[in-house]
């Protein structure tokens, strides 16, 4: 017995080899003559236990002499950890900082705890993404629409549809945060929002004017579209609400959600900022690089990216009138400009014919890709599904980040020459807008699959809503707090002493270091004469420079005696004759 | 009830086709993503909402700004709230001298005043409840028995006496159940928390038996008089004091002889142990200050509290032992961490004169201030505080606000909201005024220094700065 007991207990019924299985039999039998061996074996588990939290109880046996063959609490895959950890771990404040230390400590362990709960609970999602897979030897991108159609049920089916509005085309399109609302502009003034699943008309209507643009609010009640000389606001029902003279000749809107702002590129070459909750302008930056007709935005940190017609790339925020980051990408103009979830990776294409995948945070080119035709209008999924818009055929690719793709993943042909591609949101949707109206296509594994009920709930209540958009407003971020990095503000500013001193110098409303300065007293009887006032002055004059001087001096000498001692010892083991000395010549 | 698994999440199919111009089959599997609406909407009005979560942080982006704003409203929301003046029981015809705490109730308290006549107050209903005329001359002193069925007051008229803690029946009259007549004023008194034994200190500390007449032993270390005596609540045979030669005295009431004692620069009014880290206490000074001793190494107080700008009166620690609360001459009251300098929290109205006695209640949530316009004031402990019953949500909101304040809490628009105090003109300008003073004091020594032997004038830290001595 005293053998068994030294070997590990497994922590899983399968890890144990067929002769532990045998000496558990024994266990069971000789338990009842020998009630001391349970015993020691809970005395030796119990060390274990303290280290390891729940899964010491390894070898814990019940009455029956059974043990428990999954002990403690299901391991989490290192992967789905990984997904969410926050930041790295710092090292510990030194000990003798020990009210730090321990709230340091306990920080961690519950911030480590999150991660595990948050792990866990990612395993428990209900649903799965989409896949497409050919067999081997067969390209996914041969296998149109109707197949995928008929393969899949009706619902799913009913996905892939059709609008033929062939009279203002082309069309810009947007979906909503949820993916539940579709907004489509045809570029002759014809604007209507539908709830594209259900197929219900929300409005329609011709503005009877030129539509650059159209995009979503915060929610579906509002919109925005851009049209020929003005920027309007109109509501779900096509009543206009606002028409924003300060927003002129708008070619391209972007609008950032957590901020509630919309960002404008116009055709003067002016970027700027509306903040919708308020209605007012935040800032109005002249790019003075010319027409604007291509833009994009980081949803990771909220920076708009515009393309320009010299090949660059810029990136902008409402904080600084002169571009964070000016990257050159193309030769010749560029055509679009796509950015990922993550804020990781960029796309671009050019009027070179080529799509460039660009890594945003070290700003490095990953890929080139030549496209025979060049692509005129880039949009990424929430996966990371890549399409572009050659013509009129609209080319889905998977993983372009990765290892370099030959063929596309899906491709489909729309009617008319492409004019906007937008992926749905927590749906396997392409919405592709063109010369002939608007197609939705079926991306199988293009949208998240699950989404998070806070945020983005597709199929919330009008209560719910509401209740959303207050929380929504009541958190919306300052466009000051728009930077590359979004968490900064979580991370320790290591301002300098400089820094500090002035901050100090502004809440005191003096200088407490300041030297101050000397004012000779008044003396009576002609000795404030100004020639002795400059005398006395002159005595104290450099009184501080003269300690500096004076420490400096001590400090150097310091030094001097310290290097003639070194030379001394040096000499003086020098003078030491060695046996070897003979051989020297 | 439909099954999920018949409408399936994944839908999943073989796709079969005929190229006619290569006569080749093409195979794939297709799955895509369909939700079932079933699963994400309410079955019926009656249901609450569904709320489907996923904690994907790229699903939640801008988490740190989001949760800065949220702690910045929740600051503002504090300030807003912050209405810590609950409720004003007036009757008595004098200031109010003393108060004491109910041990067993926390509904009841005691407050005596400088006529000598004692009030016992019901704080649910705000009304007082009984009111007897103690003494001749100032209530100086009051303490409730252990058991709470008795308590004791002490009085300018030389004498201690217990009475019964329930109100006498129709008929009868007021009559303590026992006086002693002593020698002397006595100051203050406390009692034993286990055994029937009670301190009072004047001109020197006696310790009485409830059955005697005579104390059972005397302690006097060379002063004349003292102004507070305390128990320790936990090593309950030790003994505080203050004394008026600027000392604080310790005791041990087994021993015939004082412990030790520590002479300040200033004299101390009235001290409290912390109720949890029970080798501690704080002493309320005339010099504006507050000083935490760890009762094992006098020589150095452990923290000095400042932001009185006048005589600090009166101190009491709350049960947790984390905070406690000091009444001022400057009529304000301040609520310190138990290990910072400086105050979390200044209470003052524009009626309130100088505050004589507080005390902190068991339940951790109010504070009571008596003072000398003859009213008590009964304060919330935290100021945007919401009374009464919380539901979980409110609750979970709460505790979520405040940890986000907390981790929030330096950055400097934050930190300036929640720092923010509306201050009486006196006391705000005095402030000020103590603040050139000291920088002044300082900056005279930092010039002494510069133009003496290096050496010969030491730098004394502001916490030995006020320990003149340590008597063994």
């Amino acid at each position: 017995m005293g053998e068994t007991h030294q070997i590990q207990p497994p922590t899983r019924y399968w890890e144990r080899t067929e002769e532990d299985g045998k000496n558990d039999g024994k266990k069971q039998k000789e338990g009842d003559n020998n009630e001391q061996t349970p015993q020691q074996n809970n005395t030796r588990t119990k060390k274990g236990g303290k280290r390891g939290g729940k899964r010491g109880g390894a070898g814990k046996k019940v009455i029956s002499g059974k043990s428990d063959p999954f002990p403690g609490s299901a391991p989490v895959p290192e992967e789905k950890l990984k997904k969410f950890r926050r930041g790295v771990k710092g090292e510990l404040p030194p000990r003798p900082q020990y009210k730090l230390r321990d709230v340091v400590i306990r920080s961690e362990a519950a911030s480590d705890l999150a991660q595990k709960q948050n792990a866990r609970y990612d395993l428990m999602l209900p649903e799965d993404a989409g896949f497409l897979e050919g067999d081997e030897d067969e390209d996914t991108c041969t296998i149109s629409q109707d197949d995928i159609v008929d393969a899949v049920d009706i619902t799913a089916g009913a996905k892939y549809f059709n609008l033929t509005l062939s009279q203002f085309g082309p069309y810009r399109l947007d979906y909503s945060k949820t993916g539940r609302h579709l907004l489509l502009g045809g570029r002759r003034g014809h604007v209507t929002c539908l709830d594209w699943q259900s197929k219900q008309l929300m409005c329609e209507m011709n503005v009877m004017e030129t539509v650059n643009d159209v995009k979503w609010l915060h929610s579906e009640a509002l919109f925005a579209v851009a049209q020929k000389k003005w920027l309007y606001i109109y509501d779900n029902k096509g009543i206009e609400l606002h028409c924003i003279r300060k927003f002129n000749d708008v070619l391209r809107m972007q609008f950032l959600p957590y901020h509630f702002l919309l960002a404008t590129a116009s055709a003067t070459g002016f970027l700027q900022y509306l903040d919708v909750s308020v209605g007012k302008e935040v800032v109005a930056i002249c790019t003075k690089a010319g027409r604007l007709d291509v833009m994009a935005h980081n949803p990771h940190n909220a920076i708009i990216h515009l393309g320009h017609s010299n090949g660059t790339v810029t990136l902008w925020t409402p904080n600084q009138r002169e571009p964070l980051v000016k990257m050159l990408c193309h030769q010749g103009g560029v055509r679009s400009v796509a950015v990922d979830k993550t804020g990781t990776y960029m796309v671009t294409s050019g009027m070179d014919k080529k799509l460039k995948v660009y890594d945003i945070r070290a700003y490095r080119p990953l890929q080139s890709y030549f496209l025979p035709a060049g692509a005129s209008c880039l949009s990424l999924s929430q996966r990371g599904l890549l399409s572009a818009a050659t013509g009129d055929i609209v080319q889905v690719y998977r993983d372009v980040w990765g290892i370099p793709v030959t063929k596309p993943y899906m491709a489909h042909r729309a009617k008319g020459s492409v004019w906007g591609v937008h992926f749905c949101p927590f749906e396997d949707v392409l919405g592709v807008g063109h010369g002939e109206g608007f197609t939705s296509m079926v991306v199988p594994g293009a949208g998240e699959p699950n989404f998070d009920g806070l945020d983005a709930n597709p199929y919330r209540s009008a209560k719910q809503r509401q209740e959303w958009e207050v929380k929504a407003l009541l958190e919306k971020i300052q466009p000051e707090l728009i930077g590359l990095d979004p968490s900064q503000l979580s991370q320790v500013d290591h301002s300098t002493w400089e820094q500090r001193h002035e901050d100090r110098v502004q809440v005191l409303g003096f200088d407490p270091l300041a030297k101050e300065k000397f004012t000779p007293r008044l003396k009576t009887k002609g000795r404030s004469s100004s020639g002795k006032v400059e005398k006395r002055k002159k005595q104290v004059a450099h009184e501080d420079q003269r300690d500096v001087i004076r420490q400096t001096v001590e400090d150097r000498m310091k030094i001097d005696k310290e290097r003639k001692e070194k030379e001394k010892k040096k000499a003086a083991a020098a003078g030491q004759k060695s046996a070897l000395d003979r051989f020297r010549k | 009830m439909v099954s999920p698994k018949i409408f399936g999440n994944v839908l999943s199919g073989r796709c079969k086709r005929n190229q006619q111009t290569h006569f080749r089959q093409i195979r794939a599997d297709i799955a895509l993503n369909i939700r079932n609406p079933d699963d994400y909407v309410r079955e019926t009005k009656l249901d609450i909402q569904r709320v489907p979560r996923n904690y994907d942080p790229s699903l939640h982006p801008f988490e740190v700004p989001r949760e800065y704003t949220r702690a910045l409203n929740a600051t503002k929301l504090e300030r807003v709230f912050a209405k810590p003046f609950l409720a004003s029981l007036d009757g008595h015809r004098d200031g109010v001298n003393c108060m004491a705490k109910h041990p067993k109730s926390l509904s009841t308290m005691l407050s005596g005043s400088c006529d000598g006549e004692l009030k016992v107050w019901n704080l649910t209903k705000r009304e007082c409840v009984r009111t007897l005329q103690a003494h001749e001359g100032f209530v100086r002193g009051m303490v409730v028995r252990f058991c709470g069925t008795s308590f004791f007051t002490v009085g300018d008229d030389k004498t201690i006496k217990q009475w019964k803690m329930e109100t006498p029946g129709y008929g009868e009259e007021e009559e303590p159940l026992n006086t002693i007549l002593g020698k002397s004023v006595f100051t203050s008194i406390d009692h034993h928390q286990k055994e029937g034994v009670f301190v009072t200190c004047g001109q020197q500390v006696d310790i009485w038996d409830e059955q005697r007449s005579s104390p059972i032993r005397s302690f006097s270390w060379g002063v004349d008089s003292f102004s507070c005596v305390r128990f320790n609540p936990v090593e309950t045979e030790l003994l505080a004091s203050c004394a008026s030669d600027r000392s604080i005295v310790l005791y041990d009431m087994r021993e015939a002889t004082p412990l030790k004692k520590v002479i300040m620069s200033m004299r101390s009014n009235t001290l409290c142990w912390n109720p949890m880290e029970a080798y501690h206490f704080t002493c309320s000074n005339e010099d504006y200050n507050l000083y935490t001793y760890d009762m094992r190494y006098l020589d150095k107080p452990f923290t000095v509290h400042m932001d009185h700008v006048s005589a600090v009166l009166d101190v009491d620690y709350s049960p947790t032992g984390k905070e406690f609360v000091s009444a001022s001459f400057d009529k304000t009251i301040r609520i310190f961490p138990k290990d910072s300098g400086h105050s979390r929290e200044v209470y003052h109205t524009k009626r309130m004169q100088h505050v004589i006695s507080i005390k902190w209640s068991s339940d951790n949530k109010y504070i009571l201030s008596a003072s000398d316009e003859m009213n008590i004031r009964l304060w919330k402990a935290n100021a945007a505080e919401k009374l009464g019953l919380l539901a979980p949500r409110e609750k979970a909101a709460v505790n979520y606000s405040q940890k986000l304040k907390e981790k929030f809490q330096h950055h400097p628009q934050i930190r300036r909201i929640s720092h923010h105090r509306h201050l009486p003109k006196s006391i705000y300008s005095q402030t000020k005024e103590l603040r050139v003073m000291k920088e002044a004091r300082r900056r005279k020594e930092r010039n002494v220094r510069k133009h003496s032997k290096p050496g010969s004038m030491p730098v004394v830290t502001e916490k030995e700065k006020h320990v003149v001595t340590v008597v063994k």
